[in-house]
């Protein structure tokens, strides 16, 4: 990777950690897998269930939370700013600048899932009194969490480079949201004949599809995840983020910064 | 070999709701500045200057045209690590300190740590902000806001230096230390082009300027030409305290002072005053010529621009 990514990416992971709003959502998110050990203490023999769900569901929300708030600001604001104008008299190429912002952002919220995890093993450990080999599935779960804030990082900053924050946040939230339901759209296209079925099948397979993400409920019951369903969300999540990053590149490349 | 050639770059954004209206920004410009130069690029608010510089910059894309920097083609990347640049207004990163935004931008030039390590205090004490390298950016003053980018600008000792308005917003004292850096700016031997409106600056520092006004460009020289082309003024001074009345006729402004008077004339009514006071008896005393100022030959060429605007309306 070459050092001008490296330096964008170290500066947006900068920026990031601090700013103070970046630690309220950490606080909240942190406080709510507190929550969780409470709402666990009155849920009998489920604790463990209602931690592991309330927990990674907090990190999930919170997370998707600041990928949006903090994506859909990533262009705008440099160009707001016009702190874009003296990076890119540099020998800095456009992509640099749009891959150096996504690997920052991304490796803010990697960072961010590493502490908010920590909460929530915290969280276990204390309703449970022990750790057991079966929480490692914990870590698949995070790891798709992740995998989704990829997702949701490059879609912000693909909206962000050529629309404003307050749009490109609705936008990302409404391809989360559509994204969330992509299993339903397909059932749905396959009840539907002609015109409608490849139309409701091509906007299934368009639209990102978040619910292959979400095991948070069969880890929270203990079953285990397929080896397949990693390496396929992997490779679809990486394909997917490289795509939408190359339709923002496009974008921005041609865009005129008045 | 010139250190900017602008061969002919024009913009033409298209505004409104369909974005069919045209609207010229900047018209074909073709200009030279020599390396080692401080070249002055002069206009009111909105003629043209800024789009300029976003084009040399590649921040904008031309509707046509092209330039060349040191040689070598404007939107080349390799030829950017040669060029600093320093936006109208500039704002950085406020999360930032001096040394860390001088270090980030080291970086994006392609310096190594050791290579920043090296050129980054000397950079901070030229501009006078080594003292305050640890304070992060959202605690500097305007002033210091505009050193310190000046500072990114040449950081990377570039052979050619944009600053856009770099004097706007100064107080008298910022403005004065803005200017005593173009000066040792030029002494090593930098080309710089810079952007203003405000001709005190560009009188006192530039070698050559060029006048730019609705996107287009009305004339480059020497301030000295440039002023030279302007009708000149001379102050006329007599001992007694009447003023003929052909002199109040041709003068806009007299003053009597104890027992001399005096008053601004046009150059070619020289003649004609002279004569006044002759039949008058009242005796000449000097006759002074009133340099133009380079705002002399400003307004001038915008009253002419505007003049000829009408006449084809």
């Amino acid at each position: 990777m070459s050092a001008r990514i490296i330096a964008i990416a170290s500066n947006t992971f900068r920026e990031a950690v601090r700013d103070r709003v970046l630690y309220n959502l950490i606080a909240f998110a942190l406080l709510l897998s507190g929550a969780a050990v409470l709402v666990g203490e009155i849920s009998i023999d489920i604790e463990k269930l209602v931690v592991i769900n309330l927990g990674l569901t907090a990190v999930s929300l919170f997370g998707i939370v600041i990928a949006i708030f903090i994506g859909i600001q990533l262009v705008s604001k440099e160009i707001e700013k016009r702190t874009l104008y003296t990076v890119l008299s540099r020998p800095v190429r456009r992509w640099e600048f749009i891959v150096g912002k996504f690997f920052g952002l991304t490796g803010t919220l990697v960072v961010n899932t590493f502490f908010m995890a920590i909460g929530v093993f915290a969280a276990l450990l204390y309703v449970e009194h022990k750790l057991v080999g079966p929480d490692a599935m914990i870590l698949t779960a995070l790891y798709f969490i992740i995998l989704q804030f990829m997702l949701i990082c490059s879609l912000a900053l693909l909206f962000s480079s050529f629309s404003s924050p307050l749009l490109s946040a609705v936008f990302t939230f409404a391809l989360f949201v559509i994204g969330s339901f992509a299993d339903d759209l397909r059932n749905f296209a396959a009840l539907t004949h002609g015109l409608t079925r490849w139309i409701a099948m091509g906007l299934a397979y368009l639209v990102p599809n978040f619910s292959a993400f979400n095991i948070i409920g069969a880890v929270a019951h203990g079953q285990p995840v397929a080896v397949s369903l990693v390496a396929h969300n992997s490779a679809y999540a990486l394909l997917y983020s490289a795509a939408v990053l190359a339709g923002a590149v496009l974008v921005f490349e041609h865009r005129n910064l008045k | 070999m010139p250190a900017i050639e602008i061969l002919g770059l024009e913009k033409t954004y298209h505004v409104g709701f369909w974005r069919k209206r045209p609207k010229c920004a900047l018209k074909p410009l073709r200009l030279q500045v020599e390396e080692g130069e401080v070249f002055g690029f002069l206009g009111p608010n909105g003629a043209g200057k800024t789009t300029t510089l976003k084009l040399l910059m590649g921040l904008v894309f031309p509707t046509s045209g092209s330039a060349r920097i040191l040689g070598h083609a404007w939107d080349d990347p390799a030829i950017k690590a040669q060029i600093g640049f320093l936006p109208e207004q500039p704002y950085f990163y406020d999360y930032l300190t001096a040394h860390e935004l001088l270090t980030y931008y080291g970086r994006l030039s392609g310096m190594g740590s050791e290579e920043i390590a090296q050129h980054l205090d000397a950079t901070l004490e030229l501009v006078g902000l080594r003292d305050v390298k640890g304070l992060q950016l959202r605690k500097f003053s305007k002033g210091m806001l505009q050193r310190c980018g000046i500072a990114q600008a040449i950081l990377h000792h570039p052979k050619v230096i944009f600053l856009d308005e770099p004097m706007s917003g100064l107080d008298p004292v910022g403005r004065r230390e803005v200017r005593d850096l173009i000066v040792r700016l030029k002494q090593q031997g930098k080309t710089i082009f810079f952007s203003t409106h405000i001709l005190a600056d560009a009188e006192a520092l530039c070698d050559r300027v060029a006048v730019v006004h609705q996107g287009e460009l009305r004339g480059v020289a020497t301030v000295a030409e440039l002023t030279a082309k302007v009708q000149g003024k001379i102050e006329i001074v007599w001992q007694g305290t009447s003023v003929p009345a052909s002199i109040r006729v041709l003068s806009g402004e007299y003053h009597i002072t104890g027992d001399t008077a005096r008053a601004t004339i046009a150059e070619n009514q020289q003649d004609p005053a002279i004569d006044a006071l002759r039949r008058e008896h009242l005796r000449l005393i000097s006759i002074t010529p009133v340099r133009a100022s380079l705002e002399d030959y400003f307004v001038e060429r915008l009253q002419r621009a505007e003049t000829s605007a009408g006449g084809k309306a």
